[in-house]
């Protein structure tokens, strides 16, 4: 063991400079990679929310199908002159003038500020709006739980939902990744006749037959507070300071 | 050493979580599913392995105050590699593993062989003894991801094995078995089972 001072700083300089060298390289070489890998992660939750993935598939080809827009949630309309496709989200919720902060009153899904931009993603048919996706988030229990909701052309309908990212409980509020639970969405409705938000995730299972079964989930066995989580997001997302006046919108008709 | 001891001992002889006692923590953390033991187990062998390796490389010329620290340095940059590589070509995985991929740095096992075999030997026989740990981690964490997945979920490798009552089948999943303390008792019932077999492992009172 050699222990001078200039030799142990050479040694230590040395070392540094390879171990940077090789992370660094590897960190280059594999971006690309890990950037066309969360890409296509992220169109995956799209499509799967719209009902049109399955294993296997090209989700490039399959996205095609997807027009997405950059939204104003304070006026309700598709922001013309911002491109799409370079629309970063992340980014956008980041900028002050974007961002709105939530009183406590309006902020019922504890996520605090919103970018007033959003990407919205509307899936074409022959020509026309089938679906809409809409980026939907709040806290759960120990997380945020992030999903895609798509609506029905007529902005009420649930077409699917899911969760692309929580992290709650696995097997009580992790619940919420259950195929089952997932395939009750279709067919629920995310407004009543008199549009206020309308989801309610109630205890125990839905009987097909009961008054306002449409607006009722299944609730998570041992699970209340990501239940409660799941109801306040939608509570929120489909209020006026969510998406509500941008679907309104939809509905008359404003939007193709 | 030959070879095959240094490859196969660590297995059941000489388990560094069975008789060495060291990387418990990431046991608990990634042995709920096979398919996270898998990537896990390949992982912690290949950043063994190779860092284990380098130091034996350069063990000659690491000045003894700074030894601890250059094997940290070797270590992470393998970890480091490890985490990026797996971002690259096993994405969904990677996402579910989280941050215990990157905490194999903090793994008592690729220390300790770093310090306790790499620093004396030479590159081939360290890259061995890595790679043999490795094995004997791997070993032990599909006992435990094997007694964990099928009874706590009903599958293997993701795949349904007996049908859970939550997806209109027979199985009622053992819930304690899908949180992490599950792991601490699943462990401690296959030191025992060694145990019986190799007294000589009981360490004398």
């Amino acid at each position: 063991m050699s222990d001078s001072a200039g030799k142990t700083l050479t040694v230590a300089a040395v070392l540094c400079g390879v171990c940077s060298v090789l992370v660094a390289g590897a960190v280059v070489v594999l971006k690309p990679k890990q950037m066309y890998n969360a890409d296509i992660d992220f169109k995956k939750n799209v499509l799967l929310a719209a009902g049109l993935y399955q294993p296997g598939i090209d989700v490039n080809e399959v996205f095609t199908q997807v027009q997405p827009v950059v939204v104003n949630l304070e006026t309700g309309e598709v922001v013309e002159d911002i491109n799409p496709e370079t629309f970063n989200q992340a980014k956008a919720e980041k900028e002050p003038e974007n961002v709105i902060t939530l009183d406590k009153k309006e902020d019922a899904a504890g996520i605090k500020k919103i970018s007033k931009l959003q990407k919205v993603y509307l899936v074409k048919k022959d020509g026309t709006v089938d679906q809409i996706v809409l980026h939907v988030y709040g806290k759960g229990l120990w997380s945020t739980m992030k999903g895609f909701l798509s609506l029905d052309k007529d902005a009420v309908t649930v077409r699917g939902f899911n969760y692309y990212a929580h992290g709650e409980t696995p097997g009580l509020g992790g619940e919420v990744d259950n195929p089952n639970w997932i395939a009750q969405w279709p067919g629920k409705k995310v407004y009543t006749e008199d549009m206020k938000p309308a989801i309610d995730v109630i205890k125990g299972k839905v009987d097909p037959g009961m008054r306002n079964a449409e607006y009722k989930i299944d609730g998570l066995s041992g699970a209340t507070l990501t239940a409660n989580g799941v109801e306040n997001t939608f509570q929120f997302w489909m209020s006026e300071n969510g998406y509500g006046k941008f679907l309104a919108n939809m509905r008359d008709g404003g939007i193709q | 050493m030959k070879t095959k001891e240094l490859l196969f001992d660590p297995v059941i002889k000489n388990n560094p979580i069975g008789l060495q006692v060291l990387g418990i923590c990431s046991a608990l953390a990634v042995t709920a599913q096979l398919k996270q033991v898998a990537i896990m187990s390949v992982a912690v062998m290949l950043v063994t392995g190779v860092s284990s390796m380098m130091v034996a490389l350069i063990r000659n010329t690491i000045p003894s105050s700074i030894r601890i620290i250059v094997q940290m340095t070797v270590a992470a940059s393998a970890v480091i590699i490890a985490d990026q590589a797996l971002k690259a070509y096993f994405y969904d995985t990677s996402k579910q593993m989280s941050v215990y991929i990157g905490l194999i740095i903090t793994n008592c096992i690729v220390m300790g062989r770093m310090e306790g075999f790499a620093m004396k030997n030479k590159p081939w026989a360290s890259f061995i003894d890595g790679l043999g740990n490795g094995l004997g981690y791997a070993a032990m964490l599909f006992a435990v991801g094997i007694v964990r997945e099928l009874f706590g979920s009903g599958k293997l490798f993701g795949i349904s094995v007996m049908s859970l009552t939550t997806e209109g089948g027979w199985y009622q999943s053992n819930g304690l078995l899908l949180l992490p303390p599950s792991a601490f008792f699943i462990i401690g019932c296959v030191i025992w089972l060694i145990r019986t077999f190799r007294p000589e492992q009981i360490e004398k009172e």
